[in-house]
């Protein structure tokens, strides 16, 4: 079992999820309450992480750090290395790989809150910022624990994007997926059941949660 | 939303109060095809009734006064200032307007208690003037033992009770009620009525109540305007405005506490009035006579006189130089406490009417079980309801 691999793992995946959760709920209240006609192109845009390949989008976000781009040239006259194959890269990766993961769920929450509660709201003064953080906000809990929780699932199992964009190196980019891939190609497949059995356990784990939380099971205690 | 200094409102008179006047146009594709809301109204403090079918663009006109949707063209005003003005392009967003709201379905926060939706409203103030505000609302309303209690978990006319409370407590400028009473029992509409005049006498602004029913038009009995298809057909008193009811049940309904079978005995025409007789209850005792207004109707027509407990005075001495046309001795034989209301039935001859004071009325006047005392109803209180 690799301990370094699944810490890493862990931490990529907290970073992901806890930045999608800050960036993702201004970008879900824009595309729940924007009037703006075209903005079903955001909505595909944001959701085409869920049908391309890992690698299509590993590619890109490649291309996007390196040192060719003007990105990843600002970042290196910055840092004085390259995104590419470092954490941060795998980090940027992985926020575009995850992003529906945690809009999808949030601006269906934001959608849910019932209108006439907001145009209740504002009759009683409140802005629409206001309205946002003391009624729609509160009652979307259970779609901002799903989409916390499902893009942190789903970093915990990413393979094609990570290895595209950051290689394998122990200790910096080789999570934990990569690694159960190592250990395959290197015929250790009772290590590999291990460290695969953990992720099948902690995934499972936290789709229960995200289930159970969207059936109304834990809707009596923890949220209400 | 800087406007010309000397910007001369196209308005007839300057406004005084909270008076609101609106003139507003707006179309929009809906189900049926294109609808055309095109209204000019003046509404000054008290009810007016907003009265028509659903689809007439009630709940439209409305929500344009609430700002909550925009009206293509025109100018609304309340208490003299500008809400809405095509012609500056000025349009005061919802949230700034002060007009109080309290919509259809309520849109009680469910993640509140109803202390903390009574205390939405009040965010510029600090937490313990908050709530010594919102419980007081909450008292006056007699819904304090509500206090930490989910929407969920409360009636429905409780949950009326607690839209009200948190619109009120805001202090609004004008008050939107959109069918507020549609789905409560006949008592329940009453005292809520009754804690809504009661407040209005307090805070005169200028209430729009929304109704699609000819009986809360009638218990309301006060300036209705009639819309059709987005336009104001009928402007005036209910009787002017609508047909009056055939039925008795509808009186009923309606919420009269009073009603009594009569025979029109003189019309007179120039004082646009006529003298009924009512017909007491058992006979051998006497007869009274109610000068009520004018229908059409003829010496000899039966009818049925309603009048509102709350539309009646009494007066401890024989009152002089008053301009109601009624004024009948009677002696109180009961009297009762409820809630925050003195009812006391006075009989006159045989004809006992119920009468609502407060209780500061009751004790100014010493009013007790048996004393003598002069019933005083204005014209236009007696409702006439032909069979």
């Amino acid at each position: 079992m690799n301990w370094e691999a699944f810490w890493l793992t862990v931490r990529l995946a907290t970073i992901v999820s806890s930045v999608l959760f800050a960036t993702g709920i201004p970008v879900a209240y824009w595309l729940t309450y924007s009037p703006w006609r075209l903005k079903f192109l955001v909505e595909a845009a944001v959701a085409l992480p869920i049908v391309l390949p890992p690698t299509v989008l590993g590619f890109y976000v490649l291309v996007a750090l390196g040192s060719r781009s003007p990105l990843g040239r600002w970042w290196e006259s910055l840092t004085g290395h390259t995104l590419a194959f470092t954490f941060e890269g795998l980090v940027i990766g992985s926020l575009l790989y995850s992003l529906p993961f945690a809009v999808q769920p949030f601006a269906s929450a934001f959608g849910a809150v019932d209108s006439a509660l907001l145009r209740a709201s504002a009759s009683l003064g409140h802005s629409p910022v206001q309205t946002f953080c003391r009624v729609v906000l509160p009652l979307s809990k259970a779609g901002l624990v799903t989409g916390f929780t499902l893009s942190f699932a789903h970093t915990l199992g990413e393979f094609g994007v990570v290895l595209m964009v950051g290689g394998n190196i122990p200790g910096v980019t080789r999570t934990i997926s990569i690694d159960i891939y190592d250990q395959v190609q290197n015929a250790q497949y009772s290590s590999a059941n291990h460290t695969a059995l953990l992720l099948l356990v902690i995934s499972f784990f936290l789709l229960s949660i995200v289930y159970g939380l969207n059936r109304g099971f834990w809707i009596v205690s923890p949220w209400k | 939303m800087e406007v010309k200094q000397a910007f001369v409102p196209p308005f007839a008179s300057p406004a005084i109060s909270s008076e609101l006047e609106v003139r507003i146009r707006k179309s929009f594709l809906n189900r049926e095809g294109s609808f055309h809301l095109n209204v000019h109204f003046r509404a000054l403090a008290g009810f007016t009734i907003l009265f028509g079918a659903s689809g007439a663009g009630k709940t439209t006109l409305l929500d344009c006064i609430a700002g909550l949707t925009d009206p293509d063209d025109g100018r609304i005003l309340v208490g003299g200032e500008d809400l809405y003005d095509s012609e500056f392009k000025m349009n005061v967003p919802a949230w700034k307007r002060r007009i109080g709201y309290v919509l259809q379905d309520l849109a009680l926060f469910p993640h509140m208690t109803a202390e903390q939706n009574v205390a939405y409203g009040l965010r510029q103030l600090d937490a313990a003037e908050r709530q010594a505000r919102s419980r007081e609302m909450l008292a006056s309303f007699r819904i304090d033992h509500l206090r930490d209690r989910r929407p969920a978990q409360i009636s429905g006319g409780e949950r009326q009770r607690v839209a009200l409370a948190r619109t009120l407590v805001t202090e609004p400028r004008a008050l939107m009620l959109d069918e507020p009473l549609a789905a409560l029992d006949r008592p329940t509409k009453s005292q809520i009525l009754a804690d809504l005049r009661q407040w209005n006498h307090h805070y005169r602004v200028p209430i729009l109540f929304v109704t699609h029913s000819r009986e809360e038009v009638f218990a309301l009995g006060q300036e209705v305007i009639a819309l059709d298809a987005g336009k104001i057909v009928a402007q005036g008193l209910p009787r002017d405005v609508l047909e009056a009811p055939r039925i008795e049940t509808v009186a009923q309904l309606s919420g009269f506490e009073n009603i009594f079978d009569a025979t029109v005995v003189a019309l007179h025409e120039d004082r646009g009035t006529m003298t009924c007789r009512v017909d007491a209850g058992q006979p051998g005792t006497g007869q009274l006579d109610l000068e009520t207004p004018l229908v059409r109707a003829e010496a000899g027509t039966k009818l049925r006189i309603g009048v509102l407990a709350g539309d009646i005075l009494l007066a401890t001495e024989s009152p002089r130089g008053l301009s109601a046309r009624n004024i009948l001795p009677g002696t109180i034989v009961w009297l009762e406490r409820r809630d925050g209301i003195v009812s006391a039935g006075v009989d006159c001859g045989g004809v006992q009417f119920e009468v609502h004071l407060t209780l500061a009325a009751r004790d100014a006047l010493g009013l007790a079980t048996g004393k003598n005392v002069w019933v005083v109803i204005k014209t236009h209180s007696c409702h006439l309801l032909r069979e």
